[in-house]
């Protein structure tokens, strides 16, 4: 490295100085703005839990179809045991209807299989599965909040 | 009596009977508009005529010109703040009384239906004709000379203007409402489209985020009201007022309207002089030298610009009044007969079928039903951003003022008309009769269908022959009048088919008399 570069990128007290004393001014002004974002973004949901009980096995006789419409969830009831199946348009979060070919929702067309897959319409993704499991005390619960693989049931001990 | 007239009772008995004249002398404070000198002063020191200047050119007189948009929007913005506040004494934002209080406000309140609808129909009126206002600058080729960056404060004004309507849509708390509300919540959420394609949504979720901020959780809830009703009533008015003052200071900095550089005057504009010079020719020869010819700047040119300018008293003010009665009358009449939709109470667990947007965003939903980024997002955003670069794109200074910049722009302008249509109405009839990617390969990678569906081959096409038409004239301004043309093109036609030929879960119907019964 030759003396003149060294030179270059020297920076004398003064711009130091100034510049140092930019940066505490703009520093502060995004902490400010970013505070601002972070104060908007609740920390308390007020909304019902999305997991929860659907009572015991016997609501749900093999070979039936339960809508749980308040909880946006189909249960299914099959030979092989219960699945849950979201009801939420994975689109734009309308409610689809139960049809003979499986789902269909009414905003924009997507359709889907019985098993929730998409077979048309602008659907990015099949419909969620969620988590089953059984308590304790027999009463099955539903989580929303995971997901599980299509196909996957929980098998009911007899 | 000399006494009684110069005592205290007798100056207070005259200052009474002088209240008329001492009061409009302190209002006007040089006097009546009734010479040129105080018909100019009445313009500057009034607080709320200052913006404007004194003079007006002729041009922007001509009521072929502006077609009076700007001044119609910006009456029912005004409509709109008014009728708004009277709604606000009886609504209440919260999820148990917003749906109770919007229908006492249209069957119990007095006047309250007339109030509501011409809230309802003010507001989007405005979308109307902020998009004409925006099309009459451009086609008379008026965003040039300084005026490239106050296109852009025109664009964030149509953004408001849609994001105020949008918003105020979602207050009456019915079917349509809520709806409304979900959908747009979940466009919000449509990065996650993206996301999910490249898996990283679990370590960088912005669309989930986006929407929570939106809606204040997860779901469409009372906190979700109370933040469409905040930036309804407040944030996006206070943002909006703001930038139509710097929208309109910067038309005054920039010398008022656009006028063509050949403008002529007509001999029937005699009837703009006032008074005394009316006798004379129009303009008299005789003119006076101010301090503008002495100095070296930028002036207007001598025995032009000067001469083809009038008093805006009364002549500008005149035309205003006349335009904002016109549009009062338009909205009243409109709204005493039409009235806004209320449906029921909304309900969470039965989605509308059809569930529609307002009709302003039924072009974007035919783009939705594609892809929901692309529709939501990212076409929207490519459109925004190509209507703020015009100005940049487009540098050409010649034919400004004049509409279609000439002969050539008017050829061009109905030509991209013709070939737009075609081409799009040729697109939309093939994705309705034989559907799209997923109808015939219902495997296809989702990727797939974010990058090739119909809204991004029709963009693409709008693009490629705005270049086409660049390259046949060579003039920039020739593409940006195909380009534009298109872009409303597509605006009027996938709104239309969004709004008339879309019916339950979204399937193509000629009219809505043949939807299926349930």
């Amino acid at each position: 490295m030759s003396s003149e570069t060294i030179d270059k990128t020297e920076i004398s007290r003064r711009s130091f100085l100034s510049l140092a004393a930019l940066w505490s001014a703009v520093l502060p002004a995004i902490a400010l703005l970013g505070g601002i974002f972070r104060m908007v973004k609740p920390d308390v949901h007020y909304e019902e839990s999305i997991r929860f009980r659907i009572g015991t096995a016997e609501n749900f006789p093999v070979g039936t179809m339960k809508k749980l419409d308040d909880k946006k969830v189909f249960i299914f009831s099959t030979d092989n045991g219960l699945h849950a199946i979201s009801s939420i348009c994975t689109h734009l979060g309308c409610i689809v209807n139960i049809t003979e070919w499986g789902f269909q929702c009414p905003c924009h067309g997507s359709r889907y299989n019985q098993n929730g897959k998409v077979i048309a319409g602008p659907a990015p993704r099949s419909l969620s599965w969620h988590e089953i499991s059984q308590d304790i005390d027999g009463s099955l619960v539903v989580d929303a909040s995971r997901e599980v693989p299509a196909g996957t049931v929980l098998k009911l001990k007899a | 009596m000399n006494g009684l007239k110069n005592s205290g009772i007798g100056r207070f008995t005259s200052n009474i009977i002088g209240l008329r004249d001492s009061f409009l002398k302190s209002f006007l404070r040089e006097g009546k508009p009734t010479t040129d000198l105080s018909r100019t002063a009445v313009m500057a020191n009034n607080f709320f005529l200052h913006v404007q200047g004194a003079k007006v050119h002729i041009n922007t007189l001509r009521p072929g010109y502006t077609l009076g948009l700007g001044l119609i929007s910006l009456y029912l913005l005004l409509i709109t703040v008014v009728t708004g506040i009277l709604l606000m004494i009886y609504y209440n934002p919260s999820i148990e009384n917003a749906y109770n209080t919007v229908k006492d406000v249209n069957y119990v309140v007095f006047t309250g239906r007339l109030l509501r609808n011409m809230h309802k129909w003010g507001g989007e009126g405005m979308i109307i004709s902020v998009i004409l206002h925006m099309a009459r600058v451009f086609y008379t080729n008026s965003y040039k000379k300084g005026r490239e960056f106050n296109w852009i404060i025109g664009v964030a004004l149509l953004i408001l203007t849609f994001g105020i309507n949008l918003s105020g849509y979602m207050l009456p708390w019915d079917q349509l409402s809520y709806w409304a509300l979900v959908i747009v919540a979940n466009i919000i959420q449509s990065p996650k489209e993206v996301t999910d394609v490249l898996g990283i949504t679990k370590l960088f979720d912005i669309g989930t985020f986006s929407k929570e901020l939106f809606l204040g959780g997860l779901n469409a809830g009372k906190e979700a009201l109370t933040r469409v009703y905040l930036l309804h009533i407040m944030l996006l008015p206070l943002i909006l007022f703001i930038f139509l003052g710097v929208h309109f200071w910067r038309i005054r900095k920039d010398g008022g309207l656009t006028k063509p550089e050949g403008f002529e005057i007509k001999d029937s504009d005699t009837r703009y002089i006032s008074g005394q010079e009316r006798k004379a020719e129009v303009f008299p020869a005789n003119k006076t030298y101010g301090l503008m010819e002495l100095v070296k700047a930028k002036t207007p040119a001598v025995n032009r610009d000067i001469e083809n300018n009038v008093l805006s008293w009364p002549n500008l003010i005149l035309a205003e009044t006349a335009v904002f009665f016109f549009t009062l009358a338009v909205v009243m009449v409109y709204s005493f007969y039409i009235n806004a939709p209320l449906r029921e109470l909304a309900n969470p667990l039965i989605p509308e079928n059809p569930a529609k947007a307002p009709w302003y965003f039924l072009g974007l939903q035919e783009l939705l039903s594609y892809s929901a980024f692309m529709g939501g997002v990212g076409l929207p955003g490519l459109a925004l951003l190509g209507l703020a670069l015009i100005p940049y794109l487009d540098r050409e200074q010649q034919q400004i003022g004049v509409w279609f910049s000439g002969k050539r722009g008017k050829y061009i302008a109905l030509e991209s008309l013709v070939v737009g249509s075609v081409v799009l109405i040729g697109l939309l009839a093939i994705v309705i009769k034989y559907g799209w990617l997923r109808t015939w390969w219902p495997d296809i990678p989702q990727l797939f269908i974010i990058l090739i569906n119909p809204g991004n081959i029709w963009v693409g096409f709008m693009i490629i022959w705005s270049l086409f038409v660049i390259k046949r004239t060579d003039s920039t301004r020739m593409g940006a009048i195909a380009l534009f043309t298109m872009f409303l093109l597509s605006y009027v036609i996938l709104t239309y088919v969004g709004t008339e030929l879309r019916g339950p879960n979204w399937a193509f119907y000629w009219s809505k008399s043949q939807w299926p019964l349930h």
